[in-house]
């Protein structure tokens, strides 16, 4: 690819349509996403141009919002369950997947990344049937198992990419020095694919933070921040409310995201 | 460790340790790859298993009980499964479903695709950020994205406030929001980021040279890209298509939220079946048809194509 990047050739010369094509395209993502965060400041609980008098009253009203802190701290509790269970279970698959000759690969893979293309509504219902025949109460705990699911092929994505990109002779070296299968692992395979256990970590959190379907499914009593949103959008004198808060977790959810990303990605290409 | 390391060691263990049960288990571990491998992916495969088969089971031994007030009567029917064929409402549900999915679906890859091209054709630095940056959003809160759409298309919302604004018009357009081109306009957005990614790689992967053959043998720029381009980044297309077109046949939140009462879709009518109407046997046969229908129209979708992308090369 390097080669490519040097040697422009006709083919890969300048196209000024395409380049502005491009430009509308980001803008067309990410604009939309900023009327958000822009109505967030606006005084009257009405969302309407032109904005008359600017506030952060909404952003003061939310720090001084107990249930929302309480959905928050829920949230970011079965976030960080979900992100170590579903990025220990992706180290696991990525390796095995990636560094044995297995019978059954292609089968168990497709297993493993169904969630991917089954409608969450149809994951939810059925997780839902499971969790009431057995007689599980809905908790969080619920949330989490189905965040899970979800989160696993993902995880496994960003580690197998990382198992595949690292030089298998580094283990093999370890093996040959007189290390143990575990220790191995420990001190060679896992630093080396660090990087990717961190984007993984970052990205399972986002997801599992962000997550609603599911939620709405399997979720008790404990709301999540998503499960606080969508019970607050019934009240239209709340609106403001939600858009201080959904400006705030874009924010947090694009950092974090961009950094896990960044970690995939810098030391490629 | 290599194969050749783990079978000398092996034989080693066989020839010369007395054979206890714990070493022949040992033998058999380290002799064998694939039961390392398993062993390895034993507890990935069990949760995938425990919350994806156990529940898929058990929704289709429900699907076919029926709900008798807050009970169920357990002798199997196909009760449900006839009610919803013979049921109109369902029908139209359903259609409506996949149309929306489909122009959905269609408008997404429109527009992604020259993105792709662009991002894997003429952007040689810093193609990561690009990548980063198109795919940003898509992580982000999926219930923020679609609600900020309401915000934007609402009756007084951005749109309409702002043309009566600047005077273009009087009235509010009411075509804008609760119908399912919002649902269209919003679904659109809210995948947008999903469809370039396998788009981009397929397109990365095409061999440059093919390119440049073409162009020597005469092709021109739209000749080239029809001929070539186009061909080998189709599966890149097909994978798109499905990894959009069946998660939002099985969307809720959306026409929940921008639909309006016209644009109920069958996922709307799942949820209720789990809610207001309860009747979860009912609710369980109703997912299970549609993840039915959405599977036969994904299998020949992908069938159509492989031949008709056969027929091209």
């Amino acid at each position: 690819m390097k080669n490519f990047a040097r040697n422009i050739s006709y083919i890969n010369r300048p196209n000024r349509t395409l380049s502005i094509y491009a430009i509308l395209f980001l803008a067309y993502l990410y604009i939309p996403v900023l009327f958000l965060p822009l109505f967030s400041f606006n005084e009257s609980i009405y969302i309407a141009f032109p904005i008359k008098s600017w506030t952060l009253q909404w952003y003061r009203d939310m720090w001084n919002n107990e249930p929302l802190f309480a959905a928050l701290m829920n949230s970011v509790r079965v976030g960080i369950f979900v992100s170590v269970v579903a990025t220990f279970l992706g180290i696991f698959g990525a390796k095995a997947v990636t560094r044995y000759k297995m019978p059954g690969k292609g089968p168990v893979i497709g297993l493993i990344m169904a969630p991917l293309v089954i409608p969450g509504i149809i994951l939810g219902v059925a997780l839902l049937i499971l969790v009431n025949r057995v007689g599980i109460t809905l908790s969080l705990y619920t949330i989490a198992l189905g965040h899970v699911l979800v989160c696993v092929p993902f995880s496994m994505a960003t580690l197998m990419s990382r198992f595949e990109g690292f030089d298998r002779s580094m283990e093999e070296a370890s093996a040959d020095l007189g290390e143990n299968a575990w220790w191995t692992f420990w001190r060679v395979t896992l630093p080396m694919v660090f990087p990717g256990v961190m984007a993984s970590l970052l990205l399972c959190f986002t997801i599992s933070f962000d997550e609603f379907i599911l939620a709405f499914f399997l979720g008790g009593t404990d709301p999540t921040l998503p499960l606080y949103m969508w019970g607050q959008l019934r009240f239209p004198q709340r609106l403001p409310n939600v858009l201080a808060l959904g400006a705030c977790i874009l924010v947090v959810s694009f950092v974090v995201v961009f950094f896990s990303q960044w970690l995939v990605r810098q030391d490629r290409d | 460790m290599s194969n050749l390391v783990a079978t000398s060691e092996n034989e080693a263990l066989v020839s010369k340790t007395p054979r206890s049960w714990r070493g022949r288990l040992r033998a058999i571990y380290q002799g064998s790859e694939a039961v390392q491998a398993y062993t390895l992916l034993s507890p990935t495969l069990m949760v995938m298993l425990f919350s994806m088969c156990v529940p898929f089971g058990m929704m289709v031994v429900l699907s076919f009980w029926t709900q008798v007030g807050y009970d169920y009567d357990t002798t199997l029917s196909m009760g449900n499964y006839a009610k919803i064929i013979d049921g109109a409402v369902y029908t139209q549900l359903l259609l409506r479903s996949l149309w929306i999915s489909a122009t959905c679906t269609f408008a997404t890859i429109f527009i992604a695709y020259p993105m792709a091209y662009y991002v894997a054709f003429h952007v040689h630095r810093r193609k990561a950020v690009w990548i980063i940056l198109m795919t940003l959003p898509f992580w982000t809160s999926y219930l923020l994205r679609i609600f900020t759409w309401k915000v934007i298309l609402g009756y007084n919302g951005a749109i309409n406030s702002g043309l009566i604004g600047l005077g273009v018009i009087d009235e509010p357009l009411e075509f804008l929001l609760y119908n399912p081109t919002a649902i269209v306009i919003t679904l659109t957005h809210a995948w947008a980021a999903f469809a370039i990614l396998p788009i981009y790689v397929s397109l990365e992967k095409i061999d440059r040279s093919l390119l440049e053959a073409a162009t020597d043998l005469g092709d021109g720029p739209v000749a080239r890209f029809l001929r070539v381009t186009l061909p080998l980044s189709l599966p890149g297309v097909i994978a798109a298509t499905i990894l959009i077109f069946i998660p939002t046949v099985g969307d809720y939140v959306t026409p929940a939220l921008v639909g309006g009462p016209n644009g109920l879709m069958l996922a709307n009518m799942i949820q209720a079946h789990f809610g207001v109407i309860n009747n979860w046997p009912g609710g369980a046969a109703l997912a299970i048809l549609a993840m039915i229908v959405v599977s036969v129209i994904s299998v020949l979708y992908i069938a159509l194509t492989r031949l008709a992308m056969r027929s091209i090369t």
